[in-house]
């Protein structure tokens, strides 16, 4: 698939998505699911090579969503690339559902890797690049990291050995990283906390070729993705720029929604702006969007008593 | 078979098993020298991993490989892996990643390093944690038995290891088997429930015993988790007396799990022998003998027990 409107139609499909099944869950997080979702859009629907029929096909690219907090937009790509259906979305963090609060390897075919203890998915995304290498795999490993997450120590251990595990005959040139630079952890913004800057030079002083993107440009992300693809002997890191709660007037850039779940009425209003629809436009627009008119009803149901 | 370390017939059995299975990869954290690997990297260079002193990462890079159909052996001090709970946790047990997790010197029979670098509650970590199986050999026979099973066995695996030697204690015809006990010695008095380095010495105690007309049946419990709650309630129902010997912290470990299963099994007076306290620096005889894990020291313990 190329790069054009369809992959931004996606990604607005996606985050209408996630503001559902987050208000029907009544707790998760908004805020690095919306600054995550085009990075995972892009590569997706975009880049990774998979077959949702055949989740354990031992070719297909891995995909290692380190920052599992996010994964309600994990689960929005998956469902619309066919790992299941769409309806399953608000079965989210509810009692026997496989959409576990965060990634479960075992109960949900697709997801490669447990997370959400951050800290742990770069040193498994090298364990799956390398594993790869020695099978003599074609396949591409992604792994996504939040920034808050970089704080931790096992990352730097994993970011020192990577560029040098599996040298000379099976580099991790298959392992593409990318660091969803949101700014904003739980507490406060991450300056603020434990400041990761400078963020870049540490990586390259690591030995990484490191690019530099906004992480909201689909055309950028695509083509970030294709540089590191095309890098021989090392893994790549990407720092994606990106707005945490992105999309959504109320959401972006505030740490109070790093991880609350909207009301029904703060939900509507969240998809609205999402869809890019003004206020005085909104009633014509639901009577012609049956559809969103459908969510919309659901959402509300939800306010009632 | 003269006495071997259990490190050294692991690190033995790993090259035999490599060159007929190419799954096999090693993992290590800087210490190849010491769990014994090796060898193995010498003979299969690129199948072996030194990840530096970066024990965490060498977990999660484990299950990683695990995840492409590998079988790493991640190794390293008991202590030091084990000590990477939380990866472990994760990155293995939730994941069922099909790692074989490797701890070397258990137990304050490492002696003069002291306290800090004894394995000395990773048994008591590690039960809790749902899909690992915690196996702990007693010698050189049994250790090959028990990594080959390893490698055929699908799911996370905890194997612990003693740096000192150990004495055979395992008949010839032995196999092993996940969750089965081996009565190394019948008796009527009392089961002693031993494991790894303290088996041999659980044997003398008995010989000993056998002199003061004390009948003790010894059960080499190499299957940690699961335990052997059958070969425990059968051996218990006959003897009604039950000591068990670890070099391990004398709380959640093999004594341990052998409390919480006769409560609700048999409930049957037990002692449990280990580690109190922290360990700390001396010869291994003589740390051995301070916290009663000698022959002498496990026979008089027997003795006070059963005269209580």
């Amino acid at each position: 698939m190329t790069v054009d409107g369809t992959l931004e139609a996606i990604a607005r499909a996606c985050r209408v998505q996630i503001i559902r099944m987050l208000t029907h869950a009544g707790s998760g997080h908004p805020g690095g699911s919306l600054s995550v979702i085009d990075l995972l859009v892009a590569i997706v629907f975009g880049r990774l090579r998979h077959d949702p029929r055949r989740p354990d096909w031992p070719d297909r690219d891995r995909l290692v969503l380190s920052k599992g907090h996010a994964v309600p937009a994990l689960y929005t790509v998956m469902a619309r690339a066919g790992y299941f259906p769409e309806e399953q979305l608000i079965t989210l963090r509810k009692l026997g559902s496989p959409l576990q609060g965060h990634p479960d390897r075992v109960a949900l075919p697709g997801i490669e890797a447990a997370t959400g203890s951050l800290g742990q998915g770069l040193s498994i995304a090298c364990g799956l690049a390398l594993g790869l290498k020695l099978a003599g795999s074609p396949a591409r490993v992604y792994c996504i990291l939040g920034d808050g997450e970089v704080q931790e120590g096992q990352v730097w251990e994993a970011a020192m050995s990577a560029p040098k595990l599996g040298q000379p005959g099976h580099p991790l040139d298959n392992l593409t990283v990318i660091v969803d630079y949101n700014k904003i952890q739980l507490d406060d913004f991450t300056a603020t906390i434990l400041d990761l800057e400078p963020l870049v030079a540490k990586w390259q002083a690591f030995g990484w070729p490191v690019l530099e993107i906004d992480g909201h440009d689909l055309a950028q992300i695509d083509k970030a993705l294709g540089q590191a693809e095309a890098t021989r002997g090392r893994p790549t890191l990407i720092v994606a720029h990106t707005v945490k709660g992105k999309g959504v007037s109320f959401m972006e850039n505030n740490p109070e929604w790093h991880g609350k779940s909207p009301k029904p009425g703060e939900a509507v209003s969240a998809i609205r702006e999402i869809l890019g629809v003004t206020e005085a436009a909104w009633p014509d627009h639901l009577a012609t969007d049956p559809i969103t008119r459908a969510l919309v009803d659901e959402l509300r149901v939800l306010g009632k008593p | 078979m003269p006495a071997k370390a259990t490190r050294a017939a692991f690190g033995e059995a790993l090259i035999d098993l490599g060159a007929r299975d190419e799954r096999i990869v090693t993992l290590d954290a800087d210490l190849s020298k010491s769990t014994m690997t090796v060898g193995f990297a010498r003979k299969f260079p690129e199948r072996a991993f030194n990840l530096g002193i970066a024990e965490s990462n060498m977990v999660g890079v484990g299950a990683g490989l695990a995840l492409t159909g590998r079988i790493p052996f991640v190794c390293s001090f008991a202590c030091f892996v084990v000590g990477r709970f939380e990866t472990i946790r994760i990155s293995v047990a939730y994941t069922n990643a099909n790692v074989k997790i490797v701890g070397t010197h258990a137990g304050i029979a490492i002696g003069e390093d002291g306290y800090s670098q004894m394995g000395l509650e990773d048994i008591a970590c590690l039960r809790a944690l749902p899909n690992v199986t915690i196996v702990q050999p007693a010698d050189e026979l049994e250790t090959k038995q028990v990594v080959a099973w390893a490698v055929e066995h699908q799911g996370p695996v905890y194997l612990r290891l003693t740096r000192q030697n150990l004495e055979p204690v395992s008949p010839a015809d032995y196999r092993f088997q996940l969750g089965r006990w081996v009565t190394l010695r019948p008796g009527t008095d009392v089961t002693v429930i031993a494991s790894g380095g303290t088996v041999f010495n659980a044997l003398e105690a008995a010989r000993r015993l056998e002199a003061e007309g004390v009948s003790a049946e010894v059960v080499n419990a190499a299957s940690i988790k699961p335990l052997d709650e059958d070969a425990l309630v059968r051996s218990a129902t006959r003897t009604r007396h039950v000591v068990t010997v670890e070099d391990h912290a004398v709380a959640g470990g093999l004594g341990g799990a052998v409390a919480e299963s006769l409560a609700e099994l048999l409930p049957t007076p037990l002692k449990r022998l280990g580690v109190i306290g922290f360990g700390e620096s001396g010869d291994a005889r003589g740390l051995y003998a301070k916290h009663g894990l000698d022959p002498a020291g496990i026979a008089a313990s027997i003795t006070k027990f059963l005269t209580r």
